[in-house]
């Protein structure tokens, strides 16, 4: 390097410093997050993943409705520099706003002006790699944040600054453990999950004190020798079996009851791991001062066909049949819409239907609640099996909504794909991909004369009705979807990069924008200084690009396109 | 560089027809075998699969995790998939009728990094 060139790097390098100082920042004013606030949030904002410990995904702002929203306008942008899946929603407390991205950043905005604090940036190992690269938001708790990263530790950062205050190992990466959950915070308490059922892991929950990063519990999904329910597994299945916990639990607040949900069983084929396999495929309900599993309810026995139900189940106060209950509700990646009563000591079958068509399921049997299955489509070691909905099921980890305005359930559905695989009995390598198949085996089938995929559904769980159904002709809905009082329903999802809003008692759509990448994080809604703004991370990737691929290869003319790249977009009444 | 029990040091081999290398690669290759870093530069996942090509009727590696794909016909370059950039290439000798490492890996071994 000549001494020119040398002056000229560090005069641009010097630059680069005073440009970063001059507009980042710390936040001067903070609001400490508190139990009471996290367990009635002020309704401008958006503190836990689905805004209240319920998980219902609801906001009750009101300035932006069905009469006006056509008015809505972007009022600023974010780019955040980085690629793949962004999947969290854009947490708000008290006029600041906290943007989690993939590959380990979280971003401190002012959520009126889109004018940065603050950025954290985890420096991850170079020889981790990321299945599911991403982030699904931060929880809070008094003047800290909490990230749960890929490399499988949990960061606890100041508020004010993005400093390290504690950074906790929870498990190995290289042995296949990943994190990419928002933390659930209770009574002080960080909760996380873990990912990795496709690396021949024992699912896990696992909390620590908020304060100091000291682990208080660690709940297996998998109960060892000894346990109830480990006589589901047989031989040493039980170590490996999956049940990975990769999503946040929602939260009942009376009963102080967790409920989470749990992952496929490991490896894919039902005949490499054969039994019930409790818990995979289900909803645990935990203590959250001990960890212990209260009950518990299994969707679905012997999960053969990857199907995860780690979305948590919803709480809704329920009226059916003449029946008033506390209600879970869940539509499951296995096809299923469930309908649960919850009892401190119970979770109980109400009903269930299939909401999208499926050739796995005969029936439900009344009583247990139990699917039964038809054989033909359920895949086992030794052949190749084809099943509907594919692996990605009826509607995978992006989130559904309930209207506490319309009671109705509104469901990213994915109808008329299917798919198979040769089950195959391999090895496990720990920290390798572990499916029980060629990963070149996996298919995506259109249905033979599909004329949609992507279903926006708006369901009554009262009756089982479906409401409205808005249809995508040539795209996947790969996007959690949030409602708001204003009667309106939010949801990006598609492969043609739009962010939509929806009318919630027709379908009918009010408003769309074309952002810059797809989306498939959840929208939020919040409040600054007595203005309601509607934000959401636009950037395309991980399985909504995997469905993609498949698409393209389907002869339907649709191309692999999306392009990549993350921006959070905030929008706002004109004035 | 030796990385002593990292993953990093995964190796793709394969032989193919001389001719079908091209200029760049056919310098790297010894009797039509050429090595490459099994990271990909996408997401850090080990390139596993040697499947037919999304497009084009060649066999190609492909990445599980996100389907990246690459051709190493012409250095593994990109020709499907989110993959940002090539496999590093491992340049091969044959040494005393063994296959040796002729020089250090040509291109960055891993994932890109965010900004």
């Amino acid at each position: 390097m000549t001494i020119k060139q040398w002056l000229l790097s560090s005069s641009v390098a010097l630059t680069c410093l005073v440009s970063t100082a001059a507009v980042a920042g710390s936040i001067e004013t903070y609001s400490a997050v508190t139990a009471a606030r996290l367990e009635n949030p002020e309704p401008g904002n958006w503190m836990l993943y689905r805004r209240t410990y319920d998980g219902q995904g609801y906001s009750p702002l009101d300035q932006i409705n069905a009469s006006n929203v056509k008015d809505l306008t972007p009022v600023w942008t974010f780019s955040t520099g980085v690629v793949e899946g962004h999947e969290a929603p854009p947490i708000v407390n008290n006029g600041v706003m906290f943007i989690a991205t993939p590959m380990g950043q979280v971003i401190a905005l002012n959520a009126k002006t889109g004018e940065q604090y603050w950025r954290y940036k985890r420096e991850l190992p170079e020889d981790l790699f990321q299945l599911h690269p991403t982030s699904r938001g931060v929880g809070l708790w008094q003047d800290k944040l909490y990230l749960a990263t890929t490399d499988d530790h949990l960061v606890a950062l100041d508020a004010k600054t993005g400093k390290v205050l504690w950074d906790k190992k929870v498990q190995d990466y290289k042995k296949g453990q990943y994190l990419t959950l928002m933390p659930l915070v209770v009574d002080g308490k960080v909760i996380v999950g873990g990912s990795g059922g496709e690396l021949g892991v024992r699912g896990y929950v696992v909390a620590f004190d908020a304060n100091d990063g000291k682990e208080l519990w660690r709940t297996f999904t998998i109960p060892g020798e000894g346990e109830p329910g480990h006589d589901t597994w047989s031989g040493d299945d039980w170590k490996t079996g999956g049940g990975s916990a990769w999503m946040t639990g929602t939260y009942d607040k009376d009963t102080k009851t967790i409920y989470w949900g749990t992952g496929n069983a490991a490896p894919w084929p039902g005949t490499a791991h054969p039994g019930d396999n409790l818990y995979t495929s289900s909803v645990l309900a935990l203590d959250p001062d001990s960890g212990k599993i209260k009950t518990h309810f299994q969707y679905h026995q012997n999960d053969s066909w990857d199907w995860d139900e780690v979305d948590a189940p919803m709480l809704v106060d329920l009226q059916r049949e003449g029946h008033s209950f506390k209600s879970l509700i869940h539509p499951g990646r296995d096809a299923i819409f469930w309908v649960l009563e919850r009892k401190p000591d119970s979770i109980k079958y109400v009903a269930g239907w299939t909401f999208v068509s499926t050739d796995v399921w005969k029936g439900i049997e009344p009583e247990s609640g139990k699917p039964i299955l038809d054989p033909a489509h359920k895949p086992v070691v030794g052949k190749r099996v084809e099943f509907c909905p594919s692996l990605w099921g009826g509607k995978d980890w992006p989130s559904a909504a309930y209207s506490q305005k319309t009671g109705l359930v509104y469901v990213p559905a994915n109808e008329n794909f299917c798919g198979g695989f040769s089950g195959e009995k391999v090895p496990l390598v720990p920290g390798q991909l572990w499916l029980g198949t060629k990963p070149e085996d996996i298919g995506l089938t259109p249905r033979p004369g599909a004329d949609h995929f992507g279903e926006l559904q708006a369901w009554d769980p009262a009756t089982g009705k479906k409401m409205w159904s808005n249809n995508f002709p040539k795209s996947q809905l790969f996007g959690s979807v949030t409602a708001t009082a204003g009667d309106l329903i939010l949801a990006g999802g598609t492969n043609d990069r739009m962010f939509r809003i929806f009318d919630d008692k027709t379908g009918k759509l009010l408003w769309e924008q074309k952002t810059n990448s797809g989306i498939m994080a959840m929208p939020i809604a919040y409040e600054v200084d007595g203005t309601e703004y509607i934000a959401v991370q636009s950037g395309w990737g991980v399985d909504a690009a995997r469905i993609q691929d498949g698409l393209s290869k389907a002869g339907l003319g649709i191309e692999d396109n999306v392009p990549q790249g993350g921006v959070v977009w905030v929008f706002a009444l004109k004035k | 560089m030796i990385r002593d029990g990292s993953r990093l040091n995964e190796i793709l081999l394969v032989k193919l027809a001389p001719a079908e290398l091209d200029e760049d690669t056919l310098a790297w290759a010894a009797d039509g075998i050429v090595a490459f870093s099994a990271i990909c530069t996408h997401a850090g996942c080990s390139v596993t699969e040697w499947v037919k090509a999304s497009a084009g009727d060649g066999n190609v590696f492909k990445c599980p995790c996100h389907n990246s794909e690459f051709d190493p016909r012409h250095g593994a370059n990109v020709v499907f998939g989110p993959a940002p950039r090539r496999l590093a290439v491992l340049p091969v000798a044959i040494s005393k009728g063994a296959l040796v490492v002729a020089r250090p890996f040509v291109g960055k071994v891993g994932p890109q990094q965010a900004s």
